[in-house]
């Protein structure tokens, strides 16, 4: 045994990054003022506890998922019922505690539907969530006490007594609620990570097969996190009927649980924060994108697309390289190619959308006339100029865009070979 | 008793395009390891394919057409897309056809509009393959096409007479099914090509090691699996309905399907596909609750429990969730499937 | 006298195939036992039904007494048995001190909690940190694993077998695909690592096995055909004719 006198330096950056968390949480809603942006950043803290508790499934324990809103779904409703309750004077919980309703609701049905699930890994698991995910919202068309019908069940977090004045009803207010649960829910998920059952939850999504010979049941362990997932999934569903004053049966739909799947893959599901960086896109897209084209559904399936093929790590796993270049001192050969990477990537990207933008004019707002605006400039979707110039542009820029991507990914392998032996050189000093 | 027979060929019509679907997705599973979640785009494409085609070169012609069509699509995807992301595993995989869903159903909407498309069958499957005359006193009557009107109106009173037609194209459906079900295990079984198959099946190393062209196998499975697919969307469209959401509304039965039938195993899909579409078609056609079943019986019920919701509801309610019923009681009691023999 | 480990007339088909057919061996606790054999004559699927992988067709399997058979890999594992594996099982995404405690929870009782940080089980730190040492990898202690070298990836795969503290090992081939110098290394580290254990190990390389092991077990065709020392196997007429052939094949093949 090693009696080495072991130095622990108290961990400063930890504190740092927490810390600035925090600021962020409190001060965005005073930088960003607008009602919009209000909307914004509250529905922002729902989705980065919904893609956090998704990625303790898939970044953390290898399992996918299609039907995670179901958790984020029924909590929504259980909690939506329970607020009603508080209304109705049959029920004396605080207001601020409902979240936590829905988080006890989301270990129920965790607990209910995951035997069941959990009982396969791999491909046939992720097949399971489909069908339960299917059954459910099936049920919410059956069952219209609980889910409402068409209509859904509405509620109104002012109710009960109101806490020193706190009675939830601005959006100002119910945004720090937010901000507060989101705080204690990234760092109760990142404490997670830190856990003995954590830690194995990795190892089962590394080689399940040596689990079991290490003396733990990889059912179990797999059911425990699915459990865990539910708990802060239903803790986000809690947030969203109080937010939005409405569950309809959407919530639990497949729509939702592909949404949670894509952006969480999007943010990168390898790296802790990913879940992050997709639960503001995901909000960010749904609010804006949509705004800007109808075709944003497309561009975001082409998007994911790219994203499996070629940086399967996600937006995190994209910074994270980055920063390691960066760490060498190599950033400044690179970033030239980048350049020339993201003006070609651009070109070929104004004719597809043009394109694209185009045709959906002649499908969808046909009654308006033939001309559009994209991006400023006027363009004819019947006429032959427009569509000759757009499909020019789009075959220039991919064909420029291969030529840099070209350059990039031989300037990229030799900053690599570099990185590789500057390690090797320190390892031996 | 005509009822009883014509739900059943409904019921197995439907069970057999789903198996159309279905083994098209296990072989591509089989081979590749791949769960194909876009399959039932493919389906969709081949309908709206079909929808194009029958109307420029009409509905014969475009049953061999499309399908080919989409086959290429399916071929061009592989090569493309799906073997990019081969080396990166299973996971990678489904999240890769997964995306291609989105796109598809995106780009179905913009090319063909989010409302259904008018895709009718030819002349000649328009009407009742044939028809089921139940005459009270004469008994039960096949008559081939449809039974002219005389036939079904009662001469007088005291007879009661019910004509039950079965359309043309489910017939016909079941007919193509059946050919699609031979054919494959004639190439499975008796070609060379189907052997390589088999063999690559399980040991696709040692299979290309042997001088075969496995990736070239795997693409050509891929597009024969798409083909299949589409092949069912031509039919499926024009006898049901072709729309955006004809996608959704199969893509989970199906997989359903493969779960439940065992991963992997065709004869299991089969079993499956048949056991549910015939499930399915009896359910939709049953009106009784537990409430309505009861008062038939003549037990009086109390007033909650006449108007609890969930008494209330209809067999025919319940139908579309009977297959995930399925699917959760199969995997608490034979987790492997019906025949299954792969854990998947 | 109680064994350590008991194989009491096993029998494993797979279809209409029978690779076990009816092996019967008993290892006295402390024994250092090499299992060899010819190629195909079953060692890997003994190993695999001893730890639990499959479920033998008939026979019994007796660990310190008590029956392990169709009981699961974890369930063994709890028992007091651990197995490495012919090809290289590690956590290739986790490093090789994660490797090495995850390796140890079960064995210190931590179970499947979540209300504890790994940081703060210094048990668990400092068995991880004691394992690290004797297999040698304590300079790459933050290295994923699936960035050693492959001698580096088998000495992990005995340090996460043996971590868990069982008293029966089971190493399959574990200097499989190494060379000369590497072996002999591995051999002295194995000799190390399970003092006081009961250990069984396949191996090919004949001088691995005269060196390290107390006794022999040769394995035909599904069947343990000798279990002795060294000397005494190798004079063993049977064992002699399993890998060099019998008279009457000579005299056969001299004839043409």
């Amino acid at each position: 045994m090693s009696s080495t006198f072991k130095f622990k330096p108290y961990n400063v950056g930890r504190w740092v990054i927490w810390s600035l968390f925090a600021i962020v949480l409190i001060f965005a809603p005073l930088v960003f003022t607008s009602n919009l942006s209000g909307t914004m950043l509250a529905q922002m803290g729902i989705a980065i506890i919904a893609c956090l508790s998704y990625n303790i499934l898939l970044g953390q324990g290898g399992m996918l998922s299609f039907g995670h809103a179901v958790y984020t779904g029924l909590g929504s409703f259980v909690a939506i019922h329970a607020l009603n309750s508080i209304s109705g004077g049959h029920s004396n919980i605080p207001v601020s505690l409902i979240p936590l309703v829905g988080g006890i609701a989301g270990i129920g049905f965790a607990v209910l539907f995951g035997y069941v699930t959990t009982k396969k890994a791999g491909t046939p698991f992720a097949m399971i969530t489909l069908g339960v995910a299917e059954l459910v919202f099936a049920m919410s068309l059956m069952f219209s006490e609980f889910f409402g019908g068409e209509a859904g069940i509405s509620g109104n977090r002012v109710a009960g007594q109101a806490f020193m004045g706190i009675t939830f009803g601005p959006q100002i207010q119910i945004y720090y609620l937010i901000a507060f649960y989101t705080f204690v829910c990234v760092a109760l998920m990142y404490a997670f990570t830190q856990t003995p059952l954590g830690r194995i939850l990795n190892a089962v999504r590394d080689n399940p097969e040596r689990v079991e010979f290490i003396g733990y049941n990889t059912q179990r362990v797999r059911y425990f996190a699915f459990i865990i997932a539910g708990f802060f999934a239903g803790i986000s569903g809690g947030l969203g009927a109080l937010n939005f004053e409405i569950v309809t049966a959407e919530v639990v739909g497949a729509g939702r649980s592909g949404g949670y799947l894509l952006f969480t893959f999007l943010g990168g599901a390898t790296f802790f924060f990913g879940p992050i960086i997709g639960g503001i896109l995901m909000v960010l897209a749904f609010v804006l994108l949509s705004e800007l084209t109808k075709a944003w559904l497309l561009y975001l399936g082409l998007l994911f697309l790219f994203m499996v093929m070629y940086a399967p790590g996600g937006i995190a796993s994209l910074i994270m390289m980055n920063l390691r270049v960066a760490a060498f001192g190599k950033l400044k050969q690179i970033w030239v190619s980048y350049l020339g990477l993201f003006v070609t990537g651009f070109v070929a990207l104004i004719g597809a959308g043009a394109m694209i933008e185009m045709v959906y004019h002649l499908q969808l707002n046909s009654a308006l006339g033939d001309t559009l605006k994209f991006m400023g400039v006027n363009l004819n979707a019947k006429g032959v100029d427009s569509w000759v110039g757009s499909i020019f542009i789009l075959v220039t820029g991919l064909g420029l865009f291969e030529i840099a991507r070209r350059h990039f990914m031989i300037e990229w392998g030799d900053i690599q070979v570099d990185i590789e032996k500057e390690i090797k050189r320190r390892e031996t000093a | 008793m005509e009822f009883f027979i014509i739900s059943m060929l409904n019921g197995l019509s439907y069970g057999l395009l789903l198996f159309m679907l279905s083994s098209g997705l296990t072989l591509i599973f089989s081979m590749m390891g791949v769960l194909n979640f876009a399959h039932a785009s493919f389906y969709m494409i081949g309908a709206y394919f079909g929808y194009t085609l029958t109307s420029v070169i009409g509905f014969w012609p475009s049953l061999i057409i499309a399908p080919i069509l989409v086959g290429a699509t399916g071929v061009l995807f592989e090569r493309l897309s799906l073997r990019k992301v081969h080396k990166f595993g299973h996971v990678p995989e489904l999240l890769v056809t997964f995306g291609l869903s989105y796109i598809v159903y995106e780009l179905v909407q913009l090319i063909w509009g989010r409302t259904a498309v008018d895709f009718t069958p030819p002349e000649i499957l328009r009407g009742a393959a044939f028809t089921l005359v139940n005459h009270s006193v004469n008994g039960l009557q096949m008559i081939w096409g449809a039974a002219p009107a005389e036939m079904c109106k009662a001469a007088d009173a005291s007879i009661r007479l019910v004509c039950t037609p079965f359309p043309a194209t489910r017939g016909f459906m079941m007919i193509v099914a059946l050919l699609m079900l031979f054919s494959l295990w004639l190439l499975l079984t008796k070609t060379r090509i189907g052997l390589v198959i088999q063999a690559a099946l399980t040991h696709p190393e040692i299979v290309e090691a042997l001088g075969h062209n496995v990736p070239r196998v795997f693409m050509l499975v891929f597009g024969a699996g798409t083909g299949l697919a589409g092949l069912a969307g031509v039919i499926g469209g024009s006898t049901y309905v072709t729309e955006p959401a004809m996608a959704a509304t199969v893509g989970s039965v199906i997989f359903v399907v493969v779960v439940v039938g065992g991963m992997g195993s065709l004869s299991g899909a089969f079993l499956a596909s048949v056991l549910i579409g015939v499930i399915q078609t009896f359910a939709i056609a049953f009106d009784y609750s537990f409430v309505s079943v009861a008062k038939d019986m003549g037990f009086s019920l109390s007033d909650a429990l006449m108007n609890n919701s969930v008494l209330k509801l209809t067999i025919s309610q319940v139908a579309p969730i009977l297959p995930y019923l399925f699917l959760v009681l199969i995997l608490i009691f034979r987790p492997k499937g019906l025949l299954g023999t792969r854990e998947g | 006298m109680s064994y350590a480990l008991e194989l009491k007339d096993l029998r494993k088909n797979f279809g209409k195939t029978e690779i076990i057919r009816g092996a019967n061996l008993a290892v006295t606790a402390g024994e250092r036992v090499a299992i060899i054999g010819p190629n195909g004559a079953g060692k890997s699927t003994l190993f695999n039904l001893i730890s639990g992988r499959f479920g033998p067709t008939s026979g019994e399997i007796l660990l310190n007494g008590q029956r392990i058979d169709h009981k699961a890999p974890y369930e063994i594992n709890r028992m007091g048995l651990s197995r490495s594996f012919q090809i290289t099982n590690i956590f290739p995404k986790l490093s090789v001190f994660e490797n090495l405690r995850c390796a140890v929870l079960w064995s210190l009782g931590y179970k499947y909690t979540f209300l504890k940080f790994l940081s703060g089980l210094k048990d668990a730190n400092e068995l991880a940190e004691k394992y690290m040492e004797m297999i040698r990898l304590d300079k790459k202690r933050d290295l994923l694993a699936m960035n050693l070298t492959y001698a580096e990836q088998r000495a992990l795969e005995i340090g996460i077998t043996i971590a868990g503290g069982s008293d029966v090992i089971l190493l399959d081939e574990p200097t499989a695909g190494m060379s000369k110098s590497e072996t002999t290394r591995f051999i002295s580290l194995i000799k190390e690592v399970t003092v006081g254990k009961t250990l069984l190990t396949v191996e090919h390389d004949m001088g691995v096995v005269f060196g390290l092991a107390d006794k022999i077990a040769v394995v035909v065709y599904g069947e343990v055909i000798a279990f002795d020392t060294p000397e005494a196997v190798r004079s063993n007429a049977r064992v002699q004719e399993a890998y060099l052939g019998s008279h009457v094949a000579d005299e056969q093949a001299g004839g043409h």
